[in-house]
């Protein structure tokens, strides 16, 4: 990204969600197992590419590629997320709701 | 290693630390940092060898030539030794 | 279910559980039970993450900085080593490596992460929103003056700008220089005039 051309820096600012806070946890925390490191996460996050950066947010991108890494260690399977991932939606349509099992 | 250095100019895809905007550029090593586990090995979860780090220093006339907003302008950044040539 | 807006440690945080779920907080649920589950960490191991990062903030940067003002002896130790000097003050800064840089009347330095967002978060917390736009990251390195100005900060050609760019294991400080008019001022009193873009190079102390 150095050099491209680009715009203004917008210099807004927001205070962090808690479930921004939740992935950024359990980055630092997946570090710290061995599971991958930061340059799994990094790697992961340019394989996604510039479409990735425009359309998605920050942390948006980081649960993405932790997933990436978690599934490639074999720490869960793809069916074991997909079938998480469809009971958790159906717990409430809020992440309020959704978000303790 | 010596104090001038020039940045390799290879452009392997993949992950790896060294700017793409400093490819083939010349600096000085500003200061050796050690040895850190190479981050082209760790961003596939493989065991890592220990390479030798630099801080190296470019003038922003060096890499961007005439575009550069003010020549004697420094930049500074963290190279592995395996993507540096001595001059 | 609770709807107070306060993370344990009692910082803020956005109001987004009124939100409709999206796709990527289903994921982030998901993958949390699924590690707690699977026994690679517990709850309370995410909680107390939380909370350390929460009491991180450019305070302890600041203490930090207003150290160094006030005590030549630790201004050369931190130049010397910043992670020691900072675990020397009682920061708990992980694994951190970080190199402080100072600046005076004739340098200026700035810190970038042109290939991420590398930041020294374990000092300073969370970076900014802007530390991490493409904008921020591609220009601060070409032409970091007219960044500057968009932060309010013009420099003469006198004073050379050291830009940093963050591309591997180290992070970055810069040591504002000590406002003029500020012989009397207790330590803490200097703190407060440390801001956090101070402390990245897009700002300069206060005045007091």
């Amino acid at each position: 990204m150095g050099g491209t051309p680009a715009g203004p820096v917008c210099q807004d600012d927001h205070d962090f969600a808690l479930w921004e806070k939740r992935v950024d946890a359990l980055m630092v925390l997946c570090g710290n197992t061995g599971l991958f490191t930061v340059d799994g996460l990094r790697r992961a996050l340019e394989d996604m590419g510039e479409e990735a950066f425009e359309t998605m947010s920050y942390y948006e991108r980081w649960i993405a590629a932790i997933n990436q890494n978690l599934l490639e260690s074999g720490t869960y399977s793809i069916e074991e997320l997909g079938a998480r991932m469809e009971e958790v939606a159906r717990r409430g349509p809020t992440y309020g709701e959704a978000q303790d099992g | 290693m010596a104090d001038r250095v020039r940045v390799k100019t290879m452009m392997p895809p993949g992950h790896v630390r060294t700017p793409t905007y400093l490819r083939g550029k010349e600096g000085v090593i500003e200061r050796t940092l050690g040895r850190f586990k190479n981050p082209e090995q760790l961003a596939y979860g493989l065991p890592a060898d220990e390479k030798p780090l630099y801080r190296v220093r470019f003038t922003m006339g060096e890499v961007w030539g005439d575009q550069a907003e003010c020549p004697t302008d420094t930049l500074d950044a963290e190279i592995y030794a395996h993507w540096l040539e001595r001059l | 279910m609770p709807h107070d807006h306060l993370s344990p440690s009692g910082h803020p945080y956005r109001k987004d559980d009124d939100h409709p779920l999206t796709y990527w907080q289903t994921m982030e649920i998901a993958v949390r039970e699924l590690l707690v589950e699977k026994g690679v960490l517990t709850p309370a191991q995410i909680t107390a993450q939380i909370e350390t990062m929460d009491a991180r903030s450019p305070a302890n940067g600041a203490a930090v900085v207003a150290r160094a003002w006030v005590d030549p002896d630790f201004k050369a130790r931190l130049l010397q080593d910043a992670s020691a000097a900072s675990r020397e003050m009682g920061f708990d800064i992980g694994p951190l490596h970080l190199i402080a840089v100072e600046n005076t009347k004739e340098i200026h330095n700035l810190i970038v992460c042109t290939l991420c967002s590398c930041y020294p978060r374990n000092l300073l917390g969370l970076p900014p929103d802007w530390y991490k736009t493409r904008a921020y990251r591609s220009r601060a390195v070409r032409e970091p003056r007219k960044v500057l100005e968009e932060f309010g900060l013009s420099l003469s050609k006198e004073t050379q700008i050291r830009v940093h760019d963050s591309t591997a294991d180290m992070r970055y400080i810069v040591l504002p220089a000590r406002p003029d008019g500020t012989d009397n001022l207790s330590e803490a009193d200097l703190a407060a005039l440390v801001t956090r873009d101070s402390m990245i190079g897009t700002g300069l102390p206060k005045q007091p």
